[in-house]
């Protein structure tokens, strides 16, 4: 047990990042068929603006609470003049979107790069987030402890939004037979920018508490990425608790790999456990049913 | 006209030939034949996307994998034909002065080992993939996102493992190439002269099987692949033969990167060198003979002379260019000529064929 522990909760951690990661490209990928490459761009941003909440209000304790809304608005502002900009034109060439977004994203980093010093910023942690917690003898990081619940708080905010309001609805319509639900008087369109910009927005809030965890660099978006779109592949397109599941599992696994071998072995086997596990579900853990073909 | 029009890549593939293998060395200067080396080599790995996307429909943004595993297979056999026999590669006797060659480098001692590794290590690992994938019938973006991931963690484990590969300083200072000094000007001129001959036997490849059934069936797939399933033929095979050849010429294409330029690091094959070299292949046309490997050429030469001079600008140039070529121009500069050419014929010719097709049909009334 106590080999198995930490790697079971900094795995728990990782996963609940991937998860902040991958929520945003539920709704972008999953709801709407935009593969957005630039999403790790928009995690970086949120990042880079919890920096700059903490050049203008100096106390960290505040600073980060702060940050979380106003990288929820940056980022979702970046993804919504995406949308305006370019996306729009798009959506009937889903592979094409991936191409565009490359090259929004390279963009991005460019713009990072020139504003920010290269080597990157350091994002102060809050004095409440300085201690452990004591699990079962393990002294747990409360910065990680931090990631789940915001990761939970997250999750939940989006499912009861997706599920409950009337807003989510019109989403759920709009993805499921877009013609029907535009002669019923829904606005797909607007019902397009208002999606992105959830979740362009979630992907600032996975910044912040990135910021929190690794570096804040230009480059830092690159390696999110990758991990946020197998979780998202892994659980199933649009599928949030396939995303919960497949992102904690994920995690776990990361984790359990790099403690029996190194960090870099840990991403090719993860690799492979991903392509193995679509040999048996090539759909992800959970799919929608429908009678088109696949 | 007509009667020649079938034959007119294949004189295109000849002048192309005449220019890199008679012109070029005759007048350009050693550095420029260096370079044009080095832009040959993408061009050859640009040829085998152009087959697998722009003909296949598969999004392969991961071919630095397979450019990697050829350029490491030859860099390791010339890392060990520069120390000599029995002797470790420098780096490794600078990290540990008793360290023993490790088993996977010693068959790369061998000439003959080495060539069969360049030509069948990328032909099994992306034959394992692509059978696994594609039998699955996994497509799209989820076949280009795998296909990313696999260069990333290749790059990420050659970067960790400094001991056995040198991570992130690569491998480099290659003395002899095949018994050959590699620092001898006639001797460069005709390593150039292999990577140049073997940019034009892949546009023979993808020619030929451009105008065989094979090449119908791969457009076909590309277009409506359920409709060639009902057809009785197997889908799978048919992008996995596309793959295959495509990771191939990746490898070949690192293979001869090596020599020219001298140094591999896990940098020209991670992921954003496999976005480079989509980069070319969207610009020049993807769906055409030329365009890819044209448009990996002008990408390389943007790489190393802007990229160098010009950084900053340069990655916004490259930014824009994916922007702007996939919004206005899906099918690349090649796709110009044939608009053009349809503007100018319309008058007197019989209407212009349709464009060749930007978006597979079937797939949107699935979705």
């Amino acid at each position: 047990m106590d080999a198995l522990l930490p790697p079971l909760l900094n795995g728990t951690a990782l996963g609940a990042l991937l998860l902040l990661a991958a929520l945003g490209l539920t709704l972008t990928f999953g709801q709407m068929g935009v593969i957005n490459m630039a999403h790790g761009e928009f995690i970086m941003a949120g990042a880079f603006i919890a920096y700059m909440t903490q050049l203008v209000v100096t106390s960290s304790n505040i600073s980060i609470v702060l940050a979380l809304p106003l990288a929820f608005i940056g980022a979702g502002l970046l993804g919504l003049l995406l949308e305006v900009g370019i996306i729009q034109w798009m959506y009937r060439r889903p592979l094409d979107t991936l191409l565009v977004t490359v090259g929004v994203a390279l963009i991005l980093q460019q713009i990072a790069l020139q504003i920010f010093p290269a080597q990157g910023v350091p994002v102060e942690s809050p004095e409440w987030l300085d201690g452990q917690i004591n699990v079962l003898g393990y002294a747990w990081p409360l910065r990680q402890v931090f990631t789940i619940v915001l990761a939970a708080l997250c999750l939940a905010a989006l499912a009861a939004w997706l599920k409950y309001t009337s807003f989510g609805r019109r989403i759920r319509a709009t993805v499921q037979n877009r013609d029907l639900a535009e002669t019923s008087g829904i606005p797909t369109r607007a019902v397009d920018r208002i999606t992105f910009f959830v979740g362009s927005g979630l992907a600032g809030v996975a910044g912040v508490a990135a910021s929190l965890i690794g570096g804040t660099n230009s480059q830092m978006g690159t390696q999110y990425i990758i991990p946020a779109f197998l979780v998202v592949v892994a659980g199933g397109v649009g599928q949030i608790k396939g995303t919960v599941i497949a992102a904690w599992a994920l995690g776990i696994a990361l984790s359990f790999f790099a403690d029996w071998t190194t960090g870099s072995m840990a991403q090719v086997l993860a690799f492979v456990l991903v392509v193995v596990f679509l040999q048996f579900r090539p759909q992800g853990l959970f799919t929608v049913r429908t009678r088109g073909l696949t | 006209m007509t009667k020649l029009k079938p034959w007119l890549p294949l004189i295109g593939i000849g002048v192309f030939a005449v220019l890199l293998l008679v012109v070029a060395p005759a007048v350009l200067s050693m550095h420029w034949i260096n370079n044009l080396g080095k832009y040959c080599c993408w061009a050859i790995a640009a040829v085998g996307i152009g087959l697998a996307w722009g003909r296949g429909g598969m999004l392969v943004l991961g071919q630095g994998v397979f450019f990697g595993l050829g350029a490491y297979a030859m860099a390791m056999h010339l890392t060990l034909e520069s120390a000599g026999p029995d002797s470790l590669p420098v780096f490794m006797i600078l990290y540990d002065p008793s360290a023993s060659l490790p088993a996977f480098w010693e068959p790369f001692r061998s000439d003959v080992f080495t060539l069969v590794a360049i030509v069948l290590l990328p032909v099994i690992v992306a034959g394992v993939l692509g059978y696994a994938l594609f039998k699955r019938r996994i497509k799209g973006a989820y076949f280009a996102i795998l296909s990313q991931a696999l260069a990333v963690a290749l790059a990420v484990l050659i970067s960790s493992t400094i001991r056995e590969t040198g991570g992130d300083t690569g491998l480099s200072d290659f003395k002899y190439f095949f018994g050959f000094v590699l620092d001898d000007d006639a001797n460069k001129v005709m390593v150039f002269m292999i990577a140049a001959a073997l940019l034009i036997v892949c546009l023979l490849v993808v020619w030929q099987l451009g105008r065989s059934r094979f090449g119908e069936l791969l457009i076909a797939t590309r277009d409506a692949e359920e409709r060639v399933r009902f057809l009785g033929y197997d889908p799978a095979n048919i992008k996995l033969v596309a793959y295959v050849v495509a990771a191939l010429m990746a490898s070949v294409a690192g293979a001869m990167f090596v020599p020219i330029v001298g140094i591999i690091t896990p940098a020209e094959i991670g992921a954003s060198a496999s976005i480079l070299m989509i980069a070319g292949v969207a610009l020049g046309g993807r769906a055409s003979l030329f365009g890819p490997a044209l448009g990996a050429m002008a990408i390389g030469w943007g790489q190393s002379s802007l990229g160098s001079s010009w950084p900053d600008g340069w990655v916004y140039i490259l930014g824009l260019v994916f922007i702007l070529v996939t919004l206005f121009l899906p099918m690349g500069l090649s796709s110009l000529f044939g608009r053009v050419k349809s503007l100018v014929w319309r008058s007197r010719d019989t209407p212009a064929a349709p464009p060749a097709t930007t978006a597979p049909v079937l797939d949107e009334v699935e979705k």
